[in-house]
């Protein structure tokens, strides 16, 4: 039984990264106000909330199944208080860290309309170290991490979201950005 | 109803006869104010006075004082906005130098008819220490907050008042609700012109029916405006509503021959030809009228090509956005280009076409009316110089650039 | 142009454009297309030119406006009724 925990454990923790690897670069999509394909503007967003919000459930069902595994030796504490399990402190800590990342950005993802623009994109920002640390702890935490196709999935991902983000610093970015001027606010 | 309550003790003052109303005695002077004018009488009834004298906002968008009055909110701010951003206009400035206490007690006036909270006087750094000096001069003047606001175009724009009242910004707002409305974390909030203040002060005294004794059914009591351009005697001049721009152009010394077109009030107002130079002021656009707006005149003297100066103007309006909003942010400053190619005498047949379409584009896309008035303005100079836009097209003129 | 407003305006739903907040992303004109178009610069324009701030909505527009409202990457939308 506790294999099926594990099994699962690793296998949500696996799709729980790729889904956030794809959150991330539909988030910076949105960001650039740009439609992709057929898909508008505000297919772009719905879809970036949507797997953003499956990655959630994700990081629920690969917690919880290493809790119900007793050679996960995970503990409830473990899940807010990093660096503090009993084994590979480190990069379990590393997980920890995520979901705690990953609880603050979903929390004022949702409440959005009630906390303001700013609040919300101030805690948004959390999403590139949310997404390194959880690639960080799926290397280091892993029982994949020593396979060569995980490997080479953590390498693709790791390309996409830096490439993406090198994007981001570009001038023409924002689409229009080139053509205006922008407000002082 | 009147204000004619017996208080035997209070000094009532005379009530002007004829012009000037609002320069008599003209002087900063606290005591020879009171001497001249009385005490300060009691606010009860000032509202309805008010709307029986058919006073108007005279901060340029004409608006029915008494209805304003009567929205307002309790427990809130009166503001005097005496900053005076629009720079063909002085009058304001005059008032602060040789009746400021007929503004403040405009203020005080107004303050107690709708039970505000805090009394706020906003002025250009200029005009701090004059403001400052009358305020220190009259009893119980310690409650007027007097605060400075930045020497631009907008901030003379209501929501930027009372945003600069309460936090230091002189930007404008985004509302959804009117500033004599309560919001969450702003209270009530009424913003009038230091001379519509000033006309409250002695209709408060003086009653409705002198306030109408002179003027017109559609724009009653006096008005200052400052006429300035072409003409043989510049400055600030106080006249019987609903004057004609032959009669202003008349009492500046300017003999009406000579103009070629004249802007009525100020850099968001309305270009004029001769054609309606007998048309009257009124406060408002409804078709009988030219509206006064923030009562500037300024003339410009035949010969003179009115192109040049609209794109003088619309290039300092675009100068002159906040920069908050991208419609306005961005549209000005093309309108603005526009004006200049056809100033240059730019052959480009889709140019005034461009212009018209340009100012349409930012009509009601901005959080204030920065971006309508300017596009009004564009739009009457497009018609009253249409000869000149004929032939800059041709890539010439036979006008003065100024 | 100033004047009296029907009621009928008055009292309807409008969507409300905060200017100071809008960045052009242009999602609110792709929910409206039939009312929203994009000016030279990416902000929102009303289709047919109407001069006003607010866009007065029918009751099937309602759902997409509401959409528009929810949606807008700089919360710079409402809907407002008077």
């Amino acid at each position: 039984m506790s294999e099926a925990f594990w099994a699962l454990g690793r296998g949500s923790g696996v799709v729980l990264l790729a889904l956030l690897t794809v959150s991330v670069l539909l988030g910076l999509l949105t960001r650039s106000g740009r439609p992709i394909g057929r898909l508008p503007r505000f297919g772009v967003t719905l879809v970036h909330r949507n797997v953003a919000l499956l990655s959630v459930v994700f990081l629920a069902v690969h917690v919880l199944s290493l809790l119900g595994d007793p050679y996960a030796q995970l503990r409830l504490v473990d899940l807010v208080v990093p660096f503090a399990g009993a084994q590979s402190p480190f990069w379990l800590g590393l997980g920890t860290l995520a979901l705690d990342l990953m609880l603050a950005v979903t929390i004022t993802a949702l409440l959005r309309r009630w906390i303001g623009q700013r609040v919300f994109r101030a805690v948004h920002w959390a999403t590139y170290p949310l997404w390194s640390i959880a690639l960080a702890h799926g290397l280091g935490q892993g029982s994949d991490a020593r396979s060569t196709w995980f490997l080479a999935g953590a390498a693709v991902a790791a390309v996409c979201v830096l490439s993406a983000a090198i994007w981001r610093t570009s001038v023409g970015f924002v689409e229009h950005r080139r053509h205006r001027l922008e407000p002082v606010r | 109803m009147t204000l004619t309550a017996p208080t035997a003790t209070r000094n009532r003052g005379r009530a002007p006869q004829g012009l000037p109303r609002l320069f008599t005695p003209g002087t900063a002077d606290f005591g020879a104010h009171r001497a001249a004018f009385g005490e300060l009488p009691h606010a009860t009834g000032l509202i309805d006075e008010v709307a029986a004298a058919g006073l108007t906002g005279r901060g340029g968008a004409g608006f029915p004082t008494a209805r304003k009055l009567a929205a307002m909110g309790t427990h809130g701010i009166a503001i005097a906005n005496a900053s005076e951003g629009e720079p063909l206009s002085t009058k304001d400035a005059a008032l602060l130098t040789y009746a400021p206490h007929l503004v403040l007690d405009g203020l005080e006036l107004v303050g107690r008819a709708v039970h505000a909270k805090q009394l706020v006087v906003v002025v250009k750094a200029a005009h701090e220490d004059v403001v400052r000096r009358a305020v220190g001069d009259r009893p119980g003047g310690s409650r007027i907050v007097v605060r400075v606001t930045e020497d631009r175009y907008v901030s003379g724009e209501a929501s930027a008042v009372a945003r600069v009242a309460s936090t230091g910004i002189a930007k404008p707002v985004d509302r959804t609700v009117r500033l004599t409305s309560r919001e969450f974390r702003r209270p009530p909030t009424l913003v009038q012109n230091a001379e519509t203040l000033a006309h409250i002060a002695l209709i408060g005294r003086f009653g409705a029916t002198w306030f109408r004794s002179l003027g017109t059914t559609s724009d009653p009591g006096t008005r200052l405006l400052t006429v300035s351009g072409d003409v043989g005697a510049p400055g600030p001049i106080e006249m019987a509503g609903g004057a004609t721009v032959a009669q202003i152009l008349d009492a500046a010394d300017t003999d009406p021959a000579g103009i070629r077109a004249v802007l009525v009030g100020g850099y968001h107002g309305t270009w004029v030809g001769p054609r309606d130079f007998a048309r009257p002021l009124v406060p408002r656009q409804d078709g009988s009228g030219i509206p006064a707006g923030a009562g500037s005149i300024y003339a410009l003297g035949a010969g003179s090509c009115g192109i040049a100066l609209t794109a003088g103007i619309a290039r300092y309006l675009a100068d002159q956005s906040a920069g908050q909003c991208g419609p306005c942010l961005n549209g000005l400053p093309a309108l603005a280009s526009a004006l200049e190619r056809l100033r240059a005498g730019n052959r480009d047949p889709a140019l005034a076409g461009r212009i018209q379409g340009l100012a349409g584009l930012v009509i009601g896309r901005g959080s204030c009316h920065h971006p309508d008035g300017t596009a009004h303005m564009v739009g009457s100079a497009m018609d009253v110089f249409a000869v000149d836009v004929s032939a800059h097209l041709q890539g010439y003129c036979t006008e003065v650039h100024r | 142009m100033s004047g009296v407003r029907s009621t009928e305006a008055r009292s309807s739903p409008r969507l409300h454009i905060d200017w100071t907040a809008c960045d052009g992303r242009g999602l609110c004109t792709e929910l409206l297309e039939r009312r929203l178009t994009r000016d030279p610069w990416g902000y929102p324009l009303a289709v047919g030119g109407s001069s006003r701030n607010d866009l007065v909505l029918s009751e099937e527009e309602l759902p997409a406006a509401r959409d528009a409202v929810a949606l807008c990457p700089r919360l710079a939308l409402s809907i407002v009724t008077r």
